[in-house]
Order: structure tokens, then sequence, then C-alpha cells
């Protein structure tokens, strides 16, 4: 006695949050069945465990159609053949676009290439992540990718256009795509006390004030890339430390700007000389496509343990790093726009680690 | 009336790539009507193709509008090879023909191919202009409304009730055809889609015809049925009930225009007056012991052969096939009749029953009614206005087996040439073949009406199963006395309030009034005073296929009661078949029966309303399900309580054995009665030990079961005693409640027996919160809240072990039914508190191993508010000691009952909260899901299967003045989401009914009919997933071309959607690997919108 076939289509579709999830992740029905027996649901609703098998196939099944749409989330807006309310098809796609930092922190810089993708099941076993589950976050990112490289306009809001998706996710997504696209290295080992968190908000930072798109906002460019001319510029930041009188404008500027602000301005004061040349010399050399891969382990390296050493900002690295480098990329941006020359450092320089010191203090409190 | 048809292109979206090069697609549109073809340009490069084309004008008959539909064809445009078709879309322009439906249809259809599914959507405008012409002989019916509700549409009001209308159209199945060998599946499963929807399109023009011959303009009821008889053909038939309609302007009450009518009284009177032939037998007796007249049930006088009154189940003496099925087993009280009057001789009988029938015409004509002009005056109804329902006799139906002909063997049959039409000398393809089969069988249905003292028959239904060349053919209804005036012209406005005095029988109790005369029982049957009016005599049970009554007086809530059956039969070729068959089936009706009374005293309920008994063959089984909603009518009188009775009273073990098992039984009594929250006067409550003492037990079972009657071994199982108590009916009032105190006995003599009780309890009572029932509200439960959702299950069944007994399939056909319920509950869990309405069980055997069962329904939020209400109220009323709140629960109910039946239309303005629900406009049905399946070598078919599906609007005038804000694909999304509340957004819902409603507009009917057929089965998914994919895109589909109906009126609300279905699926195995599956399956909707 065998159950050959067993189908069950509701006008307006059902779907179970619980099993949508069970499924996201990757768990085979059975897996999904016994989850769902230890969840108690049985208990609740007197239910025999073929009437939760059958209901999961069903459900399975239902979310196997929907993937095609789920595939480019505007479709499911306007097609017809799920019957689903609105409120919940937001659910389904941000359900479905969601991924696990772990993953992604994985994946984070590689190329989203058939080779990464192979790999995935090593991710998949160092992670803890279900195999099925990393190639659907895999193929997401990927797909937002394609779609997104090829438009025009801010980032973020392609990518939120496109997909349908919150804010939040979508600006998660973006980085993703900005490192993705400059191939940030971040699986280096001194790097993993980053969480994806950080680098998001990195990635963010450097989408408002490095790229093409931050200069001018709409035209004709992409948020992907990093603004050439603009890491052309950072060269001439060397007179910061070349040049006695500028160095200790500078200083004097940044000083000003974060007295009484932060804790450790004392020794932030006391090594600015090191601080100062640390970031600089970063900043110089990311003309070099190689050095802009290696952009945040330098400045892990460069910077934020030099900061850690000197207890600058206690120990809380990512913190730290959150609040360093955005500022950092600030002050380059800043310095960028106006096409300042070397007559006139002193009047941007200040921002470059002041403003830093300044939101680590607010960070911290 | 020739007209203009004119469809315009406008554009596509989500097309799929058609070129692989440019992942891109060429699309162009060809639109055909007829013969005439249009082509739009090819709008290169694009997957959203915006054409936007001209005008496309056809100048057409309106025959042909009728029958044909418009061919929307999506290719994609090659220019060297042969363009690829990317998909179709049928559009129905029936809606359009009627002058106050919809004005013009627009929307996005979506593109449906019969390999691939639903390709992409497509926007169309089309438009029909009508010219007048008054030409007599025309052969078109332009202008007759169909409806699938089977109540009268809630923005109209009835005129007049004509009557019963029928029309079957017969056509050679293409994919029979030798054609088919050489065709493309794609192209012979057009051939078929096209054909099909013609058929459908012809059908309903011809019963529009018949409509407006009998003077009306409309037809309720409608049920549009395909049988696939493979080789011999393709059949389509419908039945309807035609009506005259008005429209009623929003002002006006629906429920202040039909009104009771006075007439009723001399129709109620002379049903009660004593005929003359006061001893007539009682007879149920009989039933299948008729040999020679193709309706066995006695009751036609024309048969001229007397039944051997002793012999009924001779088998050779039916070989005929027609079953008789009817009414004694059926009927109200069916089985509990009983009593000795069986025993009369035949002869007498027959002239007795002459008797009586000329009686009954005689009174039929005195009391003015007109209905014996008809022919056959047979209602598809199962909901009438007020006043028209006057008394419901009982259940009636009848079966028949036939033989399909196969034009080339013309040696069969000859012994069933007793029959009207000798079919064999006719070809299959003629259309009187099947007129006279079912012509035969309406002429039984009526005759077992007339016995019942009717004269009219409502909600009629008529089905078929059909395996190889074996088809049954049923038909069953209730018999019933309707009020005249209705069917009488401009009657009903007269009808006014104040009538309602002298109306003798109030509408809460009167129409379960017996219409016979209670000396002359057409069978045995126990009769007590009305326990609501104390007027009239009442049965003490009562079955019927209709819905409950609006106004009826209910105790408690209903609840689904089924009865399932399985039985082994050898398998056989042909005629030998065909007996086997027939010789069964009178034990599986009988059995059905038995378990829908003893289920029904289980839940202490006394009636059971919208009881269907589906029978289907399968090559080496026959399975039976009968479905109903049991209810405690306060009218009728409590049930008895249920005993068990060993056979051997001095074996201690089994005494004992027997006592838990009789426990059990009182136990769940009790529980049930909690549970659907029955308080019966304690005055009729019985305790089942007291009336032990007192009953005498009268063996008395059921119909044929006389002494030296070869009794089957089956039949044995259950013995069913009545315990009479001494007290007669006839005394006083309170003596009544003393002659209620009977019991069910169930003797325990073998293990079989033992089984059925085990079966009895087994049955799972649904979860909190939950009710289930199969009429299209749920009686007692009335606030109706505005979630809504319908859904379509199939579920098939592969039985492992060869050498099964009846007992082990029982067993697994009932856990497949219960679990099948069970998945619904669970499901649906988030809908709680819910109620499944309208749950719409087929069987079917596929294939020899295979049970296949399908369900629809349609399940409904309701206010929490009154459930817990009542919840709290149990525990106080469980003690059930306190006869005062007893008292005042039935007050309180049909309190409520009052409330909301009087008609939402007054509130129209404005208000579309849940003040005006009405329900009546319900109705999601599936009809009959027939299926043949075979693992990968054969065909996998599952064979017509009727979806209809009924449902609501609303509008308050609110929403009628807004503007459409929305897109329709849009609005068609928050009209989900919308509710019941006043949202100024088109609001649509496939649903039977969306409660807080009001239909103001009917847009007409869509017919479709899809074929889905695959070759790679295992990418979809297996076949569950195809069939998922499938059934999805149906909904889909109908919800698109209802959004397109709706969608075009500024600010109507909601769209009533209703249709049959059938799907076919059909497996082969061309190679090892892969299979090809193909399901067709139609639509038919009618589509009402509500401005």
């Amino acid at each position: 006695m065998a159950v050959e076939l067993d189908v069950f289509v509701g006008n307006t579709t059902i779907m179970d949050e619980e099993v949508y999830q069970l499924w996201l992740d990757g768990y085979s029905v059975n897996d999904a069945v016994k989850v769902r027996m230890e969840g108690g649901v049985l208990e609740e609703f007197e239910a025999s465990a073929d009437v939760l098998l059958s209901d999961t196939m069903d459900q399975y099944r239902t979310f196997q159609m929907c993937e095609r749409l789920l595939h480019s989330p505007t479709k499911l807006a306007n097609q017809l053949l799920f019957q689903i309310p609105p409120h919940r098809q937001a659910i389904l796609i941000e359900r479905y676009y969601a991924f696990d930092d772990a993953f992604v922190r994985e994946v984070l810089g590689k190329k989203l290439s058939k080779g990464t993708k192979k790999d995935l099941d090593d991710i998949s076993a160092k992670t803890g992540v279900t195999l099925k589950s990393c190639r659907r976050q895999f193929d997401n990112f990927k797909r937002v990718f394609k779609v997104v490289e090829e438009l025009k306009g801010p980032l973020v809001e392609n990518i939120r256009q496109h997909f349908l998706l919150s804010d939040k996710l979508a600006r998660d997504y973006a980085a993703i795509v900005f490192f993705a696209n400059n191939r940030f290295e971040t699986g280096k080992r001194k790097l993993q006390y980053l969480t994806f968190q950080d680098f998001a908000f990195c990635a963010g930072q450097l989408i408002n004030n490095w790229t093409v798109g931050a200069l001018d906002s709409m035209v004709e460019d992409m948020d992907v890339d990093l603004d050439k001319e603009f890491l052309q510029d950072l060269k001439e930041l060397r007179i910061l430390i070349t040049d006695k009188d500028l160095l200790d404008q500078h200083k004097s500027l940044v000083c000003t700007a974060l007295r009484g602000k932060t804790k450790a301005f004392n020794e932030m004061e006391a090594n600015f000389k090191n601080l100062s040349r640390g970031l600089v010399n970063i900043a110089a050399k990311l003309t070099n496509t190689k050095d802009v891969r290696d952009f945040f382990i330098d400045l892990v390296e460069k910077v934020c343990t030099f900061l850690k050493k000197c207890s600058f900002f206690f120990h809380k690295c990512c913190k730290q790093r959150q609040a360093v480098q955005p500022k950092f990329s600030d002050a380059c941006a800043s310095l960028s726009r106006r096409r300042c020359d070397v007559t006139s450092p002193p009047t941007f320089s200040p921002s470059l680690l002041s403003l830093a010191v300044q939101t680590d203090g607010q960070l911290r409190t | 009336m020739p007209g203009k048809l004119k469809a315009k292109i406008v554009a596509g979206r989500h097309l799929p790539v058609m070129d692989r090069a440019s992942d891109l697609t060429d699309a162009f549109v060809e639109v055909k009507f007829g013969n005439t073809t249009f082509k739009t340009d090819v709008y290169h490069k694009s997957l959203n193709p915006q054409w936007n084309s001209e005008w496309f004008k056809f100048e057409v008959d309106d025959e042909d509008l009728q029958d044909e539909p418009l061919q929307v064809t999506v290719l994609d445009h090659d220019t060297y090879s042969a363009n690829d078709a990317i998909g179709k879309v049928y559009i129905d322009i029936d809606p359009l023909l009627c002058s106050e439906a919809a004005s013009d249809i627009s929307g996005w259809f979506p593109i449906y191919d019969t390999i691939h599914g639903i390709r992409g959507e497509i926007n169309i405008l089309v438009k029909v202009e009508l010219f007048n012409d008054l030409n007599r002989f025309r052969q078109s019916s332009c202008g007759v409304k169909f409806f699938c509700t089977t109540s009268i549409p809630q923005c109209y009001r009835a005129v007049m009730v004509h009557g019963f209308v029928e029309e079957l159209v017969v056509n050679e199945d293409p994919e029979y055809q030798w054609i088919d060998r050489i065709r493309t599946p794609r192209a012979s499963n057009e051939a078929r889609q096209r054909l099909i929807s013609l058929m459908s399109g012809e059908l309903q023009r011809k019963i529009g015809l018949k409509v407006l011959e009998m003077g009306g303009n409309a037809v309720v009821g409608y049920l549009q049925c395909f049988d696939l008889e493979g080789e011999s053909g393709l059949v389509v038939r419908a039945i309807g009930t035609a009506c005259t309609l008005d429209k009623l302007s929003c002002g006006s009450a629906p429920s202040t225009s039909t009104h009771m009518h006075p007439n009723t009284a001399p129709a109620s009177n002379a049903c009660s007056s004593p005929s003359k032939d006061g001893k007539e037998p009682l007879f149920g007796e009989d039933l299948p012991s008729s040999s020679g007249p193709p309706t066995p049930f006695r009751a036609l006088p024309t048969s001229s052969s007397s039944p051997p009154p002793f012999s009924p189940f001779k088998p050779c003496s039916r070989q005929s096939s027609s079953s008789d099925t009817d009414l004694s087993l059926t009927p109200k009280t069916g089985m509990g009749s009983g009593g000795s009057g069986g025993k009369e001789a035949g002869p007498l009988k027959t002239l007795l029953r002459q008797q009586t029938q000329t009686a009954l015409e005689q009174r039929g004509a005195s009391s003015g009614l007109l209905l014996n002009v008809r022919e056959f005056p047979f209602f598809t109804l199962t909901s009438f206005p007020p006043g028209f329902l006057v008394h419901v006799g009982g259940v009636v139906s009848a079966r028949s087996v036939k033989l399909l002909d196969r034009i080339h063997n013309p040696a069969l049959g000859n012994t069933r040439s007793y029959k009207l039409l000798d079919w064999n000398s006719v070809t299959a393809d003629e259309p009187e073949t099947r007129d006279a089969w079912w012509e035969e069988i309406r002429q039984e249905i009526k005759s077992h009406a007339k016995a019942l003292g009717c004269h009219a028959v409502v909600g009629y239904n008529e089905s078929t199963s059909i395996c190889e060349e074996v088809c049954i053919l049923s038909a069953s209804g209730t018999a019933a006395i309707l009020n005249a005036r209705y069917m009488r012209e401009g009657c009903l406005d007269i009808g006014s309030t104040d009538h309602r005095f002298e109306e003798p029988s109030p509408p809460s109790c009167g129409f379960c009034h017996i219409p016979y005369d209670e000396f002359n029982m057409p069978f045995p049957a126990q009769l007590t005073y009305c326990c609501h009016c104390r007027r009239q005599k009442v049965p003490d049970v009562l079955f019927t296929t209709i819905d409950l009554p609006p106004d009826a007086a209910v105790t408690g809530k209903g609840c689904l009661i089924q009865a399932r059956l399985c039985r082994l039969k050898k398998k056989a070729q042909g005629e030998v078949n065909a007996t086997a068959i027939s010789n069964l089936l009178p034990f599986m009706e009988y059995e059905l029966h038995t378990q829908l009374m003893n289920k029904l005293k289980l839940r202490s309920m006394n009636a059971l309303f919208g009881l269907h008994i589906q029978i289907s063959v399968g090559e080496n089984m026959l399975l039976g399900l009968a479905s109903a909603t049991g209810v405690y009518l306060t009218a009728l009188p409590a049930p008895g309580g249920i005993q068990i009775a060993g056979k051997s009273p001095g074996d201690l073990s089994n005494e004992h054995h027997i006592l838990t098992i009789q426990k059990r039984i009182t136990d769940t009594i009790a529980k049930n009665k909690e549970l659907y929250q029955i308080n019966t006067p304690k005055l009729f409550t019985l305790d089942p030990e007291v009336n032990g003492g007192i009953n005498m037990v009268l063996s008395m079972e059921l119909t044929e079961e006389v002494v030296g009657s070869p009794i089957p071994e089956s039949r044995q199982r259950t013995r069913l005693f009545r315990s009479h108590s001494e007290s007669s009916d006839e005394l006083s009032e309170l003596d009544l409640s003393h002659g209620k105190k009977d019991a069910f006995v169930l003797e325990m003599d073998d293990t079989d027996a033992v089984e059925n009780i085990h079966f009895l309890l087994t049955d799972a009572s649904p979860p909190t919160g939950f009710y289930s029932c199969n009429t299209e509200i749920m009686p007692g439960i009335y606030n109706w809240t505005s979630g809504v959702q319908m859904f379509t299950s199939v579920r098939v069944l592969r039985l492992s072990n060869a050498n099964l007994t009846n007992q082990g399939l029982n067993k697994i056909f009932t856990d497949l039914c219960e679990n099948l319920l069970k998945s619904f509950y669970f499901k649906l869990r988030s809908m709680i508190p819910c109620c499944l309405c309208h749950l719409k069980f087929t069987v079917a055997v596929p294939e020899e191993e295979l049970i296949q069962v399908t369900v629809t329904a349609v399940s409904m939020t309701f206010d929490k508010n009154q459930i817990q209400e009542k919840l709290t109220d149990k525990p106080i009323t469980k003690g059930s000691s306190e006869t005062e709140e007893q008292l005042q629960f039935p007050l309180e109910l049909s309190a409520d009952l009052s409330s909301t039946s009087t008609q939402p239309s007054s509130k129209i303005s404005g208000v579309p909260e849940n003040t005006s629900v009405s329900p009546r406009a319900a109705s999601v049905d599936y009809g009959s899901f027939a299926d043949r399946c075979s693992t990968w070598l054969e065909l996998l078919r599952l064979k017509a299967h009727t979806i209809r599906r009924g449902s609501v609007k609303t509008i308050s005038s609110l929403e009628r003045c807004s503007p459409l804000p929305e897109g329709r694909s849009r609005s068609l999304r928050s009209s989900r989401s919308s509710g019941g509340s006043s949202v100024t957004v088109v609001r649509m819902t496939p649903l039977s009914f969306l409660p807080g409603t009001n239909i103001i507009k009917y847009l007409g009917i869509i017919n479709m009919f899809f074929i889905r057929e695959t070759t790679s089965l295992r990418e979809e998914g297996g076949v569950s997933g195809f069939l998922h994919a499938f059934i999805a895109e149906v909904f889909a589909m109908v919800r698109a071309h209802v959004a397109a109906l709706g969608g075009n009126a500024l600010a109507q609300c909601l769209i009533n959607v209703s249709g049959d279905a059938v799907i076919c699926v059909r497996e082969t195995d061309q190679e090892p690997t892969s299979s090809t599956t193909n399901i067709g399956q139609t639509c038919s909707s009618g589509a009402d919108g509500a401005t």
C-alpha cells in the first residue's frame, strides 16, 4: 500500500513559514519532517506523521515551483500561477535572499564563478550550512551580481528595485557585489576576526565615497567600480608625511577635532605620525590592482594592529575597523573631491583621523 | 442576432525564450474565430512584446458566438523554419452575449500550452456588438443566463421556476481517431480541447433554446458533465433548472420578494389527507425484487410484470443491470423502516401502487400544480427561496448499469432487450441512445418520488462511472412537494408577509413534515408529531440531497458524515461484468446506508443534508462513498442510541466485550453531543440501559431481509433492530417524549460485525476549531468572516497486497479518506476557527490496484467569539440537567437564524460587513472525477473531474462610485488581502462566496477545457508534481478569465466563478524511461461579477 500521488492545491497558495525555512536551509523532506515532529506541531493538531509528510511534500513542491519566480522577484508580483498575498510575497522573497553570515564570509571577495561554486562542498563542510543552501545563496549572489553589473545608477537602489528586497538586505547585497567585483581579499587569517557586517559597513562607505558613482550621483557610471581618478589623486597624500609642516598642521587639526572626544586621545596624539604614515602609505598604493585587493589586509596590518598595540582603540577590533576605515576613506574622498593640491592640505587633513576617533568614541559608548 | 466580435491584442509578458541564440522571442499572435484568422505584426526580440494591435473584427452569427471560443495563438516567428507555437488562449465569449452581463473582456490571460503548461501571459481586449434580429427560427439562445450555483443567484429573484432542462451531445473522441496516430501530441490535445469546447458551447446553446421554449430566461444549477467513454465516444451532458429571473435593483430586498405563499396550504393539506388505499404495503420491502422492469422499484404502474414477492435477489432476474437503490434504501427513514407489511403479494402491490399514483396525480391536479405538464419535475437546485419547498419526502435514487456499445459486437446484450431502447442497434455516436438511458433513469426517479407522495424532485443530480465498457449511470434527488406558486407566472408578486399567518407549517419545520399520508406510508417509518410545531407528523430520520433550508430550526452544529465501502469483484468482461456489478450494487447501497444511519446515530443527529452517494467501478472492485452533512433538526425527534447485542448471551467473555464496546459507543455519543453542541431537551435524551428494559425489540431488517429470502452473506453483518416503544405515537404530546426512546441495536454476530462497529468508532472528529460539512453552509454557524480558501486535493493509493478481503479494503479506504481530512485540518490550521464547507469527495478506481480520491472544498473562517461563547457554555450545558438551559439553546439559534436569513440587500447601501452575509450563493463543488491510471505501462487517466465553483460578490455603494485605483493584476492581489472590508478596490475571489458580501451582478459563465501532457514526467517532479502544477495552472487560468471579465467595470467588487472541470491524465510509456502524461481538464466556470 503506497501513496502514489498526493496533491493539495489551494486557491490561495498555502505556505508554512517554518517549512519554508527548512526548505531554504536545504533539509530533505524526511529531515524536515523529523524537525517538524520535534517541533511539536503534531501534538498540537493531533496529526500523524503521514499527515506531516504529505504536508511537507506538498509545500516542498510548491516552493520548487515558486523558485523559478523567486529568481526574478518582480515576476512574482504579477504572475498568475500562485495567488499569494503581497505581504507573504515579501516574506518569501526576503527569506529566499537571506543568507548565512558564516557562508557569505567565506565567499566574500571571491570571484562568483563556476570554480568557486565547485568549492561549495568544502565551504558547506566548514560552515555547517547544507550544500543545497550554499548553492542557493551562491546563486543568489551571482544572480544579483549579473543583473546589477550592467545597470546604471545607485547600486543599492538597483538591487532593491530588481529584487524587491528590504533596505538592509539590499545594502548587504550591494556589499557582496562590491566585494566580488573588486575582489578584495577577505579570507586571510588576519582578517578572520572580522564579521560580514564589518565588511558590509566598509563596503557601504566605499560605495558612497570612493566609487565613480559617489562623485556625481547618477551619471552613467557604476557604483561597483572604484574611481580610478580618485585613487590616482590619493597618491598626492604622500605630502602629508613627507612635508614636515604639513604633517604638523595635519596633526594639529586632527587633534583639535578629536580633543576630548576619545579616551585614547593621548595615545593617538603621541603616535600620530606613525598612524598617519600607515594610512597614507596604503592610500598611495591603491592605484595598483593587487594592492586594492589587499586593501583590508594592509589596513589591518598597518593601522589596526598598530592601534591595537598602543591600545588606541582598546581591543574591540572590529569596532575599530569599522570606525577607522570609513573615515579614512571619507577623508580621502573629500580630498579627491576638492582636487586639492599640495598647497592646501591642512584644510582637509584633520578629518582623516579625527573623525575616525570620534566615531570610535561613539561606537564604544 | 448576428453580432460583431472585436478583439484587440495589447501586449504580452513573461514569454518563454524561444530563440536560444538571443535568449529572446519574436512573437506574434493569431486570432481565430470560426474560420477567420487575423495576425498581428511580429514584435521582434522581446519577452514582453507590445503589439497594441488594431481591432480585429469578426462578423458572425450568434449561433457561432455561442458555440465557438475565440482562439488566440501566440507564436514565435521564424524566418526559415516553421513558426513555433508558444501557446494558446481560448476565450469563451458567452458572458458577453448577455445584455446585462459584462460589457467586455479584458485582462491578462495565461498562455497555455498542452505540453508545457503556462508560458507567459497576454493582454487581450474583447468586445461584442449584437444586432437585434427577431428570427423565430433561430438556433441560438443568446441572452439566456447560466448559473452554476444551485440556488437562486443573489441579485435576482425567481419569478417563475419552469423546471428541468437537460441535453447531451455526443461526439467521437479525437483521442481515439485514426488520425491521432500520426499527428503530434500537441495537435491531438488541441483538437480535443477545441472539440470539447465546441461541444460544451453547443450544449449550452441547445439548453438555452429549451429554456426559451419554456419561456424562461435563465438556467440555475447548471451542471455540465463529461463522460469520456473511450472508443465509444465523448459525451457532454448538462442538466439545469430553467427559471425566469428578475434582476433586483439594489434597493429592493430579495427577501421580501420571495415569500411564503398561501398556496402552500392546499398542497400540504392534500398531502396529509388520507387516501383510500390506507393499507398500502410498505414499499421498502421489495425493492430489488422486480425482475422485469427496468425500474425495479415497483412504483411504476406501467411495469406489467409483477415481481415475485420473495425472491428479490436472484441474480438472473436482474441481469439487466438496472440497479435499484432507491427509496427503500435511501429515503428518509431509510433503514429504520421495517415492519411486516412487506410480505404482501406482488400483484396486489402493483395494483395498490397504481391507485396511489392516480390518487397522487389527482391530488396534484386539484391543488393546481402545473407540474404534471412537464415531463420531469426535477430541480437541480439545492436551496430555494423561502416558501418554495413545502415538504420533503426523502432521497430517491436510481442506478443503472450499461454496456457501452462497440459497434462491432452486436452479439452482446440481447438479453437486455427489454430496455426502453434496444441500444445495440444504435450506433454509439447517436445521442438518442444516451438520451434513452437517462430517460429511463429519470422515469424511475420520478416514480420513486411519486411513491413518496411527492410531485417533484429537488437537489437532482446525475453522474456516471465508467470502467472499460461498463458504465454506471446514477441519478439521485430528494422527493419534495413544492409550492405551486413558483411554477406559475407572475405569482410572486402577490406574496406578502400577511400570508404567513395562514401558512400551516412554519418555515422552520414545515419542510420536515411528511408529504405522504401516514396511514399509507411508502415505507415503514416511525412518525411522531413535529417537535417544533406539534401539529404535523414528522419521520424520525430525514435524508435529503439538498442544502439545509436557511430557515430550518437546527440544534447545535452539523458535521460531515461519510460512509465508505469497498467491494471486491471478479474481473470479467462485458455482460458478465455488468451483471456482476448490478448484483453488487444493491448490497453496497444497503451497506452504505446502514453505515450512514449508524454514524448519524452515533453523533445523535437526525437528518442528513446534501447526501451524495457515489459508486465507482474498477476492474476488480467497486467503491462506494456516501457523504452528507448530519444535522440535528429540532423538529424531528431525538435519535435513539445504539445498542450492541451479542449473538450468544451465555458467553461471559463475549458479554464483557460487548459491554466495553457498548460503553465506548455511549461515550462517543456523549462526546459527539458535546462536540456538536447538541443539547437535546432532556425528555428526549436517551439512556440506552433504561431503554433496553422497556423496549421490545422488533426485528426489522431493512428492506428485503424477509425471512426466507436468500440473503447474501454480506448482508448479515449488521442487523439493525429498531426498538419500539409501547406508547403509541398517536397519544398526546407528552407521550411523545417517551415514544422516542428507541435505540438502534447492532448485533454482533460475527467478526465482520465487530469490525464494522470498530469502523464506526474510528471516525475521528475534527480537531477543535474545525467543522466540516458537505453542504454549502455549515448548519449552526452563522457569523462567517472573510477568510476563504478553496482547495483541491488528489490522492492515489496503490494497494500492494493482492489478496485483500473486503474488510481489509474497507479499512484502507476509510483510512485514506480519514487521512485526507486530517491533512486538511492540519494544512488549514492557520485559519482556525474555520469550517470546511462543501467538501466534495470523488472516488475512482483508475486501475486494478489503485484507489483515487479527489476532494474539493472551501474553508471559511468564522467569528471565534461565537465559538468561544459556545465553548464556555458547554460545561454548563454538559450536565444537561437544567432544562431551561437546553431549551434556550434552540431558541437562541433560531433567533440567530432569522436574523441572518433576512436577506442583506437592504443593507446594500454601504454596509459590506458581516451583517450582510448571504451565503446561499456559495457553491464550490467538484463534480465527478473518475480516473483511470496505469503505472508505467498503460493509461493513466483521471477522468471527468468537475470543478464547480460558485462565488460571490459584494459591493457597497461606496465602492461602486469609487474608481478603480489599481491595475488589474494588482487589484487581483489586493482583492485578496482586503477581504470583506470596504476597500475601494476590485476584489475578486474564485471561491464560492465571500462572506460579508452581496452579489450584485453576474457576469456570465466561462467554459474552459485544458489538456496537459508531458514527456518529461521526471523533470516535472513525478506525477504529483505534474498534477500539482496542473491544478495550480487551472486555478490561475480561471482566476485570470474571471479577472478579465470582472475587472472591466468600474468598481465592481467580486466575481463569481462556477464551473466544471474534467481532468484526464494519460500516461503511456513510449520509451522505458520517459513517460507521457496527458491531462485534460475542462473547466467551465461561470463568472459573475458584481457592480
